[in-house]
Order: structure tokens, then sequence, then C-alpha cells
């Protein structure tokens, strides 16, 4: 293989893991946005404290002799890190919502907007006051091995999150599309108020979704973590934007829309760094925004079906 | 079964409803005809519960479900078919069917309900796999009584079903009302097309600006001279 596909197949890789951060990030924004039509800005905050429960619990349990005596405890031991960190994440969210846009739900769109950037702020900045201004190393505790394909290595490392944001995927749009519950996000987000009358508590829904959304931040973020070696507590910011413009690109609202645009994203972003300028990669996800909602303004994969009168 | 009571609902400052009194017995159709804004969707949307009425009381079958969330209404088999179908567009004709029982989990009876309304609509059942919002606009009037049905109402409340419907479709609704009442439903039936609505109903309410003006059965009102020249069209 020559060299020159050799980058493109490597930075295919990268840019695959890179958009599957993105996408479990911006996932969380579709869903919200999809039932509450309200862009949660505090959604990158989850991706930051997700990191930071994964740190401490594996530095907590890794601490346990047993998790780190064998291959298989070493496996239930991230395990445990990633259930724990979710779970608790996806709490923080059920607790944001019932406290910070609850109260606000029948206000103008603007004042749960505003909370949303104040819950934001209090976040990061309680990070950076009660755990550290600088970054915290994040341990790896498996050895990470390099595989080469053609021209392109793809590490232990890439092969994990991949399949796992993949397998993460997979299990939320079978929920979504096949299970009671699923099936009432989808009501709901399609029309509220008629879901009340077929018997569905909105109120649960609602909570649900503000579940759902940050634990795959939270995810996002552990990846993040395992992945560069280090968390801080402005860690979301970047990524948080980039995703929220993932789900914008796929689609607001559209649940494969936002795992599209996040993974599009994460591959031309890498593909510029190698052929454009490392300087720009962060500009490109802006740039395929502006060409996306001037071609198609709903997004890639937004609302096609037309509603009759 | 259904006994409203002084009903006063507000929309931000504006008094919608002004102290309305409604009652629906076992078996009737009962038909809420007046204008626009004259408040016979707000007292459906009360009595379903996605409007808290500040004043006033609602009972179903003796309890009070006056300010009940509206899953709460829906848990007692109080079923709204809404205004304009609001069907779920993105969603199946099944799946829609499928919401209309989400509270229940009798398999079997769901399966045999699902049987039923197919029976009584037999064009949905040729479109099951089609998105609600391909229909057409009859088709989807069909779907959400099919819809309402699948909850097994006690009492079902059907707001303006023949809203911007052919005439043809208009009477196909009419006839599947008449149907399902024969069958054992009690309705209670908003509607501006008042000629149709007095002539299925047993009994019916004339409301104006908020407040009852006239009650009467069916047939009475359609003799009333005020009815006849207000909502009738007569010269």
């Amino acid at each position: 293989m020559s060299v020159e596909l050799g980058i493109i197949a490597q930075q295919f890789v990268n840019g695959l893991t890179l958009g599957g951060m993105y996408a479990l990030l911006a996932l969380g924004y579709t869903l919200v946005y999809g039932i509450l039509l309200m862009i949660n800005f505090a959604h990158a905050e989850m991706f930051m404290f997700g990191a930071y429960v994964g740190l401490f619990t594996l530095q907590g349990l890794s601490r346990i002799e047993f998790f780190t005596s064998s291959g298989p405890a070493l496996l239930l031991l991230y395990l445990l890190t990633f259930l724990i960190a979710m779970v608790a994440t996806g709490i923080l969210g059920v607790i944001i919502e019932r406290f910070a846009y609850r109260p606000l739900r029948h206000a103008p769109r603007l004042a749960p907007l505003i909370s949303a950037i104040g819950v934001s702020l209090f976040l990061q900045n309680a990070a950076l006051l009660w755990i550290s201004s600088r970054s915290l190393p994040f341990p790896v505790l498996f050895e990470v091995r390099t595989f080469r394909i053609g021209g392109a290595s793809i590490s232990s490392m890439q092969i994990l999150i991949i399949t796992v944001t993949i397998l993460l995927m997979l299990v939320l749009d079978t929920f979504i599309s096949r299970t009671r519950l699923g099936k009432s996000m989808r009501a709901t987000s399609q029309d509220r108020e008629t879901a009340g009358l077929m018997g569905i508590d909105i109120n649960r829904v609602i909570a649900l979704t503000f579940f759902i959304g940050p634990a795959l931040g939270g995810a996002a973020g552990i990846f993040s973590g395992m992945y560069y070696g280090n968390i801080k507590y402005n860690m979301g910011f970047i990524p948080g934007i980039k995703a929220f413009t993932a789900a914008v690109v796929g689609g607001i609202g559209n649940l494969r829309g936002a795992m599209l645009g996040g993974f599009l994203i994460g591959l031309l972003e890498s593909l510029a760094a190698a052929y454009i300028s490392t300087g720009y990669k962060d500009v490109i996800a802006f740039v395929i925004l502006i060409i996306v909602l001037i071609f198609k303004p709903g997004g890639l994969l937004g609302e096609s079906v037309a509603e009759k009168v | 079964m259904l006994n409203v009571k002084d009903l006063h609902t507000f929309y931000g400052k504006i008094e919608a409803l002004k102290g309305i009194s409604v009652e629906v017995n076992e078996g009737e159709i009962v038909t809420l005809i007046g204008a626009n804004g004259a408040g016979k969707s707000t007292t459906l949307k009360t009595v379903s519960g996605q409007i808290a009425p500040r004043n006033g009381s609602i009972e179903f079958l003796g309890q009070q479900i006056a300010g009940m969330p509206s899953h709460q209404v829906t848990a007692k088999r109080v079923i709204q078919v809404p205004e304009g179908r609001r069907i779920f567009a993105q969603m199946t004709v099944r799946e829609n069917l499928e919401m209309g029982a989400f509270l229940r989990t009798d398999k079997e009876e769901i399966a045999a309900d699902l049987e039923r309304v197919l029976e009584l609509f037999p064009r949905l059942s040729e479109r099951l796999a089609q998105k609600g919002g391909t229909l057409s606009g009859g088709e989807q009037q069909m779907l959400a009584i099919a819809r309402g049905m699948m909850a097994r109402p006690q009492l079902l409340m059907l707001d303006e079903p023949s809203m911007g419907l052919a005439p043809v479709i208009v009477e196909v609704i009419f006839e599947t009302i008449k149907k399902l009442n024969k069958d054992g439903t009690t309705i209670l039936l908003v509607e501006q097309n008042a000629a149709m609505a007095l002539q299925v109903a047993h009994r019916g309410y004339v409301l104006e600006t908020g407040s009852v003006a006239l009650q009467g059965t069916g047939q009475e009102l359609l003799r009333n001279e005020r009815v006849r020249k207000t909502y009738l069209g007569e010269l």
C-alpha cells in the first residue's frame, strides 16, 4: 500500500475514534432537543463529570487487589467503572432537569437556555474549585497493543472505543425503536400533549431522557480520558460544541442523524488535520455545519415526512 | 357517569369557561355545540387534564378528577381524541394504535381490540406499516378514533372529528360514532357541524362564550328556533 493511502487509512481510524466520542455526546443534545425543543448547554459538562467519576472509580477500585489480578478481573473493573460513571452522570442529568429546567418548563424558551448556561458554568467551576485547576492523568491499566493493518496502525484502545461506542448506539437504537419506554419517548418527542392523552407520564419520559443522554455523554468523557491520557475541568467545552454541531448537521432531534453527524465530523476533522493543517482542525466542524445548512437546512437526516393537515 | 359542575378555566387572564355544568350518563351520546371560542374544546381539555381548571368539579364515576394530569385521567379510561387528529406522524399506523393501548398490559385482549378497530376501519388495515403522517385527513381521523378505542374507553371524548373532512368521510365518521355507542361506549362529542351532531346525539348543550346557553335532547335542540337560526344556518 502506498504511503498516501496509508495516511488516509490512519486518519480514518483516528477519525472513527474521535467521531465515536462526538457521536455519543451528540446523542444527548439531540435526545433532549427532541423531547423539550431545548438545547441543553450544560450537556458538555456531562462529558467532564463522567470522566472525573470514571477516574475516581478507576483509582478507587484498582486499589482492591482482586481487580488487577487477572485479565477478566480487569475487564470487570472497567465494566464497573463505566457503569458507575454512566449511572452517576445520568443521575446528575435528572437532578439538573428537576431543579434547573422543570421550573422553567412554561417560561419563554430563552429562560431554560440561560439556566443551562448557568448550570454549565457552575459545574465547570465546581470541578475547578473542588478537584483541580490542572489536568489530572487518566491511568490506563491494561497494555495497549498496536496492530498494523495495511499502512495504518490501530491500537487496542481505539478498537475498544469504537466497539463500545457502536455497541452503546445499537442498544440505544433498539431501546428507542422497540421497547415500550422507547416508544413513549418517541411519542413524546413528536407530540407531547397527545402523548399525555395516551397515558404517558411526560415528566417520567423527560427524566428518562435526562438520564440516558448524560449517561452516554459520561461514557464519552471516560473514552476521552483513556484516549488522551488526561482530563481537565474544562475538557467538555470544545467536544461539546463539536458534538452540538454534529447533532445539528445530522438533523437535530434525529438519533441516527446525531450518530452520522458525529462520525462525519470526527472523520473529516482527522483528514483535515493531515491534509490541511492541524491548526485548522477545529474549524472543520463549523465549515461542515455551514455547508450542510446551506443545502439542507433541516440537517442530513432532518424531518422528511410531511405532515398533512 | 361524568358530572361537570360550575367549571371555570382560564387561559392566562382570559376566562374561557365561565361556570359550565355538563352531565353525561352511561350509554349516551352527548354533544357540545357552539361557535368558535365558545369553550367546547376547552371543556374537553379541562376534563382530560390538558388544562387545569381554576374552579369547579369534575366527577367521573363518583371520583373527583379535576386538575389531574392527563395520563392519570387516561388511566381512568376517559379518553380524548384530540382536535386536528394529532396522529404521531413519524410512527407507523400500527405503532399509533399500540400507543393507544399504552397503559394496558393484557396482550391478548389488545390483539383482539386491534382486530376489532381494523374491522371498524378496514382502510387502516391496508396501511398498518405506513407512517401516520402519510395518511389522508380522513384516514388520520379514523386512526385517531381507532387509537382512542385501543384504550377501551369508558368515556370517549371526540373533539371536532368532522373538521376539514369531505362530506362522504364525515358520514362514515358519524356512522362509526353511532356504532361505537351502540356497542356500549359512552360518547361526549364536540362539533361545529351542529346538524350532524344533534342528529346522532341523545342530548346536547349549546355553549356561548364560555357558558351553557341551551340544553335539551338532540331532537329538542334541532327544533329550537334559536339553534336553527344560529347553528343550522336557517334564515
